[in-house]
């Protein structure tokens, strides 16, 4: 039972990582109509750049500061160099454009950082426990990533419906044409978004390099699950983007953590053994399956296309 | 005769020179190497197919490549080594994976079909990962390399190398008919407006459908040459990022053209395998922008570059 617990606790945790990079894809795609495969090495790049200057400083929450202004910065850089062009091609030129920028900051974290995975340790004042129950334990700093995780979802969903930035947001989603007309400022408006998305990449990122280990690759790693997160949760909704994440993130947890025991209760051990660890790498996948088959918008398709 | 034609049977003529250039050099490495290529040239063709000519932007289609490898080496580490057997099972499952994939994924369309066959694909590739009797993460060796008795002998570099060219041209073949028939241009009309297509009564799902599958067959077929050229598999062979790779090669080339897959194919695996390697180990970061370079500025490709005009 406990350890049912403290699953569900872990594919939360997993959920609200997943969340944040669903957020600022859904976002993107639902205002720029830009598919961006690089999301990923943005996530990346946050982890690599938090566990640098945690080493550097010294200080977990000056690196937390400087990695999410960094990627931030990237995220904009990025979009000025490269991406601009890239609003008025169609999906194919974008996920071709955006795959040669992950062949590129893959490269570079590996001149940079070389190739071997690199661990962080996490500061002392966050390394403990804390007790949810009598005698239920829970790592603090995992505990720390729901919250925080959970706190965004809410200042997003503020920032969407109740702020004039949101406003041009949810009016540059529906008509981008006449957003502009009405004399805002699209340009920007897009460069503002995706500096915005790249931050919660890299806040996701930052966030799990001492929960995983930080190599290359584990951004797109990512990247595919938060497809599978959109897919299920609507596209452009950052509502489906929160419950899809959840879901996924719950759903890959307790498979991986319970299903070869379930299966063994069924079929013979060594079945079990094998089935078990195949299935569950599967059923994220499955899950997205399924939902497509019922509903092929996703849970909460946005209204607006 | 086109010029594209002209070019793209001088392009194959090139290569069925290449054995012979290759000895007389004392360079048999060469003969691997443009083996390799014609592999990929067949799975690039197959996934221009339904991309260039279907307008389905499929981010998966190394599923197939990997599929393909396992129908032979899974046959094969039971003993079974009959490449009819193997290969066909090869062509078969790679068409009913499709199948169900394209079933699934073809019921939407846009960005949404793109992540769902990159995710149908990573699917696969965890299922390798996770499946410990065939080598999991590792792989496993292919023990021998498929018997045709009393046809040929693939365990002749050279022989192989023509088995695998007259492949290809039997690909292009089957493609160039395939596009020039009342299906192909049922296909060709969905990509350019589907929803005229479904007006003047043509069920455009099934015909989408069906074109996947035969894709995904040719690419299975690409799969079996390819565990038997490495004599490995891993799922690797199926891994996103070459996925990328394929899609690359369409662009490169020319997207909507026979012959440019197979351009495409050539010059990137050169330059992937040869040519950028030996100059920095960190030749990644000079191909990611390129590809970046070409998507905004050729969008073509090479084949774009020649000329189009029918002479005489």
């Amino acid at each position: 039972m406990l350890l049912v617990l403290e699953q569900t606790l872990n594919g939360i945790q997993f959920g609200v990582t997943l969340f944040l990079m669903a957020a600022g894809l859904t976002l993107v795609f639902g205002i720029m109509n830009l598919v961006n495969l690089a999301h990923g090495s943005l996530y990346m790049l946050g982890a690599y750049l938090a566990t640098t200057f945690f080493q550097r400083t010294g200080s977990f929450l000056a690196a937390v500061a400087l990695a999410l202004a960094a990627t931030l910065v990237i995220g904009i850089v990025v979009e000025l160099i490269a991406l601009q062009t890239l609003y008025e091609r169609d999906h194919l030129d974008q996920v071709l454009a955006t795959f040669g920028l992950i062949l590129f900051f893959n490269e570079l974290v590996a001149i940079v950082w070389g190739r071997a995975a690199i661990y962080t340790k996490l500061p002392p004042w966050l390394s403990g426990h804390i007790e949810l129950l009598p005698g239920v334990r829970y790592p603090l700093y995992r505990a720390l990533v729901i919250l925080v995780g959970l706190a965004v979802a809410a200042l997003l969903w503020l920032l969407v419906s109740r702020t004039r930035l949101g406003m041009l947001i949810r009016a540059g989603a529906s008509n981008r044409t006449m957003v502009s007309a009405l004399g805002v400022n699209i340009r920007l408006l897009y460069t503002l978004v995706f500096g915005l998305g790249a931050a919660l990449a890299g806040l996701a990122g930052l966030m799990a390099g001492p929960i995983y280990a930080v190599q290359i690759g584990m951004g797109e790693e990512i990247l595919i699950q938060v497809f599978v997160v959109i897919v299920i949760g609507g596209i452009g909704s950052i509502r489906g983007a929160l419950v899809g994440a959840l879901v996924v993130g719950m759903v890959d947890t307790l498979g991986r953590a319970f299903l070869r025991p379930l299966l063994a209760t069924v079929l013979s051990p060594s079945a079990a053994d094998s089935a078990g660890p195949a299935l569950a790498s599967m059923l994220i996948y499955i899950l997205m399956a399924a939902v497509l088959f019922f509903r092929p918008q996703g849970l909460f398709p946005a209204s607006a296309r | 005769m086109t010029r594209r034609t002209v070019f793209l049977a001088s392009g194959l003529v090139l290569l069925a020179l290449v054995p012979p250039i290759a000895a007389a050099l004392g360079q048999p490495f060469y003969v691997d190497v443009f083996r390799r290529i014609m592999i990929f040239a067949i799975a690039a063709v197959s996934l221009d197919l339904i991309l260039g000519y279907g307008g389905m932007v499929s981010f998966g289609h190394a599923a197939y490549l990997g599929i393909g490898a396992y129908a032979v080496g899974i046959p094969a580490y039971y003993g079974l080594h009959n490449g009819y057997v193997q290969w066909t099972i090869a062509v078969l499952a790679s068409a009913a994976i499709a199948l169900v994939i394209g079933a699934i994924s073809l019921r939407t369309s846009g960005v949404y079909f793109i992540m769902i066959t990159l995710a149908f694909t990573q699917m696969l590739y965890y299922l390798g990962v996770s499946v410990e009797e065939y080598g999991g993460d590792d792989g496993m060796r292919l023990a021998a390399r498929s018997t045709f008795a009393g046809l040929v002998d693939l365990r002749g570099g050279t022989t192989f190398y023509y088995v695998v060219l007259v492949l290809l041209v039997l690909s292009l073949g089957v493609g160039h008919r395939l596009i020039n028939s009342r299906f192909g241009m049922v296909i060709r009309g969905g990509r350019s407006n589907e929803a005229r297509m479904r007006a003047i009564g043509f069920a455009t799902f099934r015909y989408k459908l069906v074109a996947f599958m035969i894709a995904g067959a040719m690419c299975g077929l690409a799969g079996a040459l390819l565990v038997n050229h490495t004599e490995y598999v891993t799922p690797e062979f199926m891994h996103w990022t070459r996925s990328g790779d394929i899609m690359f090669m369409v662009i490169l080339g020319g997207m909507g053209t026979l012959g440019g897959p197979v351009l495409g194919a050539v010059v990137l695996r050169l330059l992937e395998d040869l040519l950028l390697p030996s100059w920095t180990e960190h030749w990644q970061a000079i191909l990611g922008p390129f590809l970046v370079l070409v998507v905004l500025f050729a969008k073509r490709g090479l084949v774009g570059l020649l000329p189009e005009r029918r002479d005489g």
